[in-house]
């Protein structure tokens, strides 16, 4: 069976998990990049505690599940989700969902999804696909970041719903329960809670590992990683940096030029706040960003790698730092209009 | 990032598809522009696959060495730690660095053999005798 449903491609998972199962009850109306704001998915946090692939977990997006989530609540839309312990029950559940007419986001692992390239196969849970349909064996599967849609056959579904490791997605499946209309009155809201919200996330949570302060305090440990750590591994940690930041899934400059598209979209609701003018901000960060990643990309070519380099790599987040916590700070003080 | 300026360097994932990138045009204006990959990020994956490789190529002289059974090969090959291998198998984790002896693995039943080669995507065979057939 096959349900009315319309594969449309986007840059980040999530949100485009969020954007086309909204897409519907929205009228076309929640895109991506006003999901991505309304859930407040913009984010950056250093923790060297946790190892992804014998490297700092380095973020640049809020956790996995939160920009469904939130979008949904402050859009007042009822949300169904399940995790499971059986690998029969989640898929008795999940064909259920699709009896109903209803496509499903999954929370799935990407090492053993068959149509990404081995290339780009790691051990990450924190990936969302929709299920929109199925014949015979084969479920029909919209995932958004993919330009079109793929097959995959139930053990092949089973076993990325049911990946090991950090975040491991347990069967994990999520749908918006009823397609209620929604009002521009309720966007327009939606955007300031999830502006107060990021607007949080990046300037008031307490330690230096998150925000603005985590950008702050990671740019000072990378002047000192080259001592520490020796040029290799220094050098591999720059790159799992940029991997983070510009890897298919952000939207480009660790996500935020979506969050500028965000912000622009936002102002045709919210006009008379500056949100285009702050839009501009967030698209100097993402250029700084880029100008940080293609330095790093020097360090781990091999092409420099001196400690003067290293000081300039730190400097680069001091600065960008700096430019986002202005625009975070512009966007607290906003008195909506 | 200006539209005309989002990079098109064929990245292995540019032959499978595009990726959107959110980009401004002439009028300051946010679109979405496909984009076929970056040298900077197809460096980046690079470097973390040399680091890989490396880390294959020493468990694969560990096991020849007889330092370590063939499960430590297929972990770094999996790009796996201990504890994604206990989540895949339902072995504990002491057991599985129990299992990493050669002298313990060879004694493995058929059983749990084929726990490890279920988790690893593999044969028993080919978990025993360190075969890989790309895949």
């Amino acid at each position: 069976m096959k349900i009315d449903f319309e594969h449309r491609q986007a840059a980040h998972c999530e949100s485009g998990v969020t954007s086309n199962l909204l897409w519907n009850a929205s009228g076309g109306k929640i895109t991506e990049p006003l999901a991505f704001g309304i859930g407040a998915g913009l984010f950056f946090a250093y923790i060297p505690l946790i190892k992804v692939n014998n490297g700092p977990a380095i973020a640049f997006r809020t956790m996995p599940g939160f920009i469904f989530n939130r979008t949904c609540k402050s859009l007042n839309i009822p949300v169904a989700r399940k995790k499971f312990s059986s690998k029969e029950k989640a898929q008795t559940f999940l064909d259920e969902c699709l009896d109903n007419g209803h496509a499903v986001g999954c929370q799935v692992g990407v090492y053993y999804l068959p149509y990404f390239p081995k290339e780009y196969r790691f051990h990450f849970n924190g990936h969302n696909l929709i299920v929109y349909g199925k014949e015979g064996d084969n479920y029909l599967v919209s995932d958004p970041i993919m330009e079109n849609t793929n097959i995959l056959d139930s053990y092949q579904l089973e076993r990325v719903r049911f990946a090991k490791g950090a975040l491991s997605p347990k069967g994990h499946i999520y749908y918006p329960k009823e397609n209620k209309d929604i009002t521009n009155e309720q966007i327009k809201q939606a955007i300031k809670s999830g502006i107060k919200k990021n607007v949080y996330n990046m300037l008031s949570i307490p330690g230096s590992f998150a925000g603005i302060s985590g950008i702050k305090n990671t740019g000072l440990k990378i002047k000192k990683w080259r001592d520490k750590l020796g040029l290799e591994k220094a050098g591999l940690y720059l790159a799992q940096m940029v991997r983070m930041q510009e890897e298919i899934g952000t939207g480009g400059g660790g996500f935020r030029y979506i969050y500028g598209a965000f912000l622009q979209e936002a102002d045709v609701y919210l006009p008379g706040n500056q949100l285009t003018e702050i839009s501009s901000i967030f698209t100097k960060a993402g250029d700084m960003w880029r100008t940080a990643a293609v330095h790093a990309a020097g360090i781990y070519k091999g092409r420099i790698g001196s400690q003067e380099d290293f000081n300039t790599m730190g400097d680069y987040l001091l600065e960008i730092a700096a430019v986002e916590k202005a625009a975070f700070e512009t966007l607290k003080k906003i008195k909506w209009q | 990032m200006k539209k005309d300026d989002v990079p098109q360097d064929l990245s292995s994932l540019g032959k499978i598809t595009k990726e959107v990138c959110y980009a401004t045009d002439s009028n300051g204006k946010y679109v979405t522009e496909l984009s076929s990959g970056w040298d900077v990020k197809i460096t980046a994956l690079d470097t973390a696959w040399g680091d890989i490789e490396k880390r294959i190529a020493a468990a694969k002289q560990q096991v020849i060495d007889g330092k370590a059974s063939p499960l430590l090969f297929f972990i770094e090959y999996r790009l796996m730690d201990i504890a994604i291998l206990a989540g895949y198998t339902g072995f504990w984790k002491w057991q599985i660095k129990r299992h990493l002896n050669p002298n313990v693995f060879k004694s493995l039943s058929d059983k749990k053999l084929q726990k490890y080669a279920e988790a690893f995507n593999i044969k028993v065979e080919d978990l025993k005798t360190m075969t890989v057939h790309e895949d």
